[in-house]
């Protein structure tokens, strides 16, 4: 990754102080890896989903709140929980 | 009709992918994705570009959609796959939009690109090339299409489907999470609506439920199936996903999409709306 920072996609043009941004990168041993995310509300429910960009990474604009997010690889699925807030990107790397 | 007429797996796809009679089309979210790769022999359509009259708020009109299809190289008696991202939200409503024109023979990749993805099966850069064809499209099936007016009519009276996610219902959203919150000038939902989001309809792979959980979700959920009903999201594709299973795995006939959605609904003056959750 060149030393980018992990996580999330790159914020400029991204109006951060208006949404709520929850983003981060997917990685298997180190290395991006191409998958999708799902978006779960506190209660479990679909919220969204997105394709992982080339560098393994995404991002949602949600509501403040807990959230989970979930990986989904070839052959494999990771939870991970979130808590977002207004203002500032919540940053989330998660191993599959 | 039955599943199999509307609804094929991944296998059926990959023995059919060099049949001349069937075309399979992509349509994305994400109208690049194409770009990068898709199953072989795939052509694509642009939800945006294609499908969207570049004036008005309104769909390409019989004679747009007739020089779409020709120029695609489709014909009236080719058997046409639709597949795409986002658990074929788009697909979905690629093919609503072709039995609104009222193509014959149209039916759904089960999962859409993203199970074809995880199952690792191939996908490729290639573009293929299809002779220009002479298709003629038939006048719009408007018993399958709603307008305002009908979603108004319908406050109290009919079911109204509201399948957007429970905070896009309940006003605390605006748009799916994965889009900058800018879009309808109020929050919230149509009243008498129930809320029953288009994914629990869809397995985590974006396969479809059984026709016997599809039946329960909605059961439970308080949607009586023997009245007239109205889809609706927030520019009708999630909605169109609802209308393929109600109307095409369930087999009620009495199913419209309302395709103008939240963003027309929740922008127009004077009209009631809710807030919360059901």
């Amino acid at each position: 990754m060149c030393g980018a920072k992990a996580g999330g996609p790159e914020l400029a043009g991204v109006d951060v102080a208006s949404e709520t941004i929850i983003q981060g990168s997917l990685t298997r041993d180190g290395e991006p890896v191409s998958g999708y995310v799902r978006l779960l509300d506190g209660g479990g429910e679909f919220t969204a989903e997105v394709p992982t960009s080339a560098t393994g990474q995404f991002r949602f604009f949600a509501a403040p709140g807990t959230w989970t997010l979930r990986a989904l690889v070839p052959g494999s699925t990771v939870d991970r929980t979130v808590v977002a807030q207004r203002g500032s990107a919540a940053d989330v790397a998660i191993a599959v | 009709m039955s599943r199999s007429d509307v609804l094929v797996d991944a296998d059926w796809v990959q023995a059919h992918i060099d049949d001349p009679k069937v075309v399979i089309v992509e349509v994305d979210e994400d109208t690049s994705a194409y770009e990068k790769n898709h199953i072989t022999n795939a052509v694509r359509i642009d939800w945006k570009r294609d499908l969207q009259d570049p004036v008005r708020r309104d769909f390409v009109d019989q004679a747009g959609f007739e020089k779409l299809l020709s120029g695609k190289g489709i014909a009236n008696d080719d058997t046409v796959v639709l597949y795409g991202g986002n658990n074929n939200w788009f697909a979905a409503y690629a093919y609503w939009y072709f039995k609104l024109y009222g193509h014959r023979d149209v039916r759904l990749l089960d999962g859409g690109r993203k199970k074809w993805e995880l199952d690792s099966r191939d996908l490729v850069e290639a573009v293929p090339t299809r002779a220009e064809t002479q298709y003629t499209a038939q006048a719009q099936d408007t018993s399958i299409r709603a307008f305002r007016d009908d979603a108004v009519k319908a406050i109290g009276s009919l079911n109204l489907v509201d399948v957007r996610s429970p905070d896009e219902f309940s006003g605390k959203l605006l748009a799916p999470a994965h889009l900058p919150q800018e879009q309808s000038q109020r929050p919230g939902h149509i009243p008498t609506a129930r809320n029953i989001p288009w994914s629990k309809s869809a397995n985590d792979d974006g396969t479809f439920r059984s026709d016997d959980e599809l039946k329960e979700i909605y059961e439970t959920a308080g949607v009586d199936l023997s009245k007239d009903t109205v889809a609706y999201c927030r520019i009708g594709e999630r909605s169109a996903h609802t209308w393929f299973v109600l109307h095409e795995l369930l087999g009620q006939q009495n199913v419209k999409n309302y395709d103008g959605s939240w963003t027309e609904y929740g922008s127009l003056v004077g009209v009631p709306i809710e807030l919360g959750a059901n």
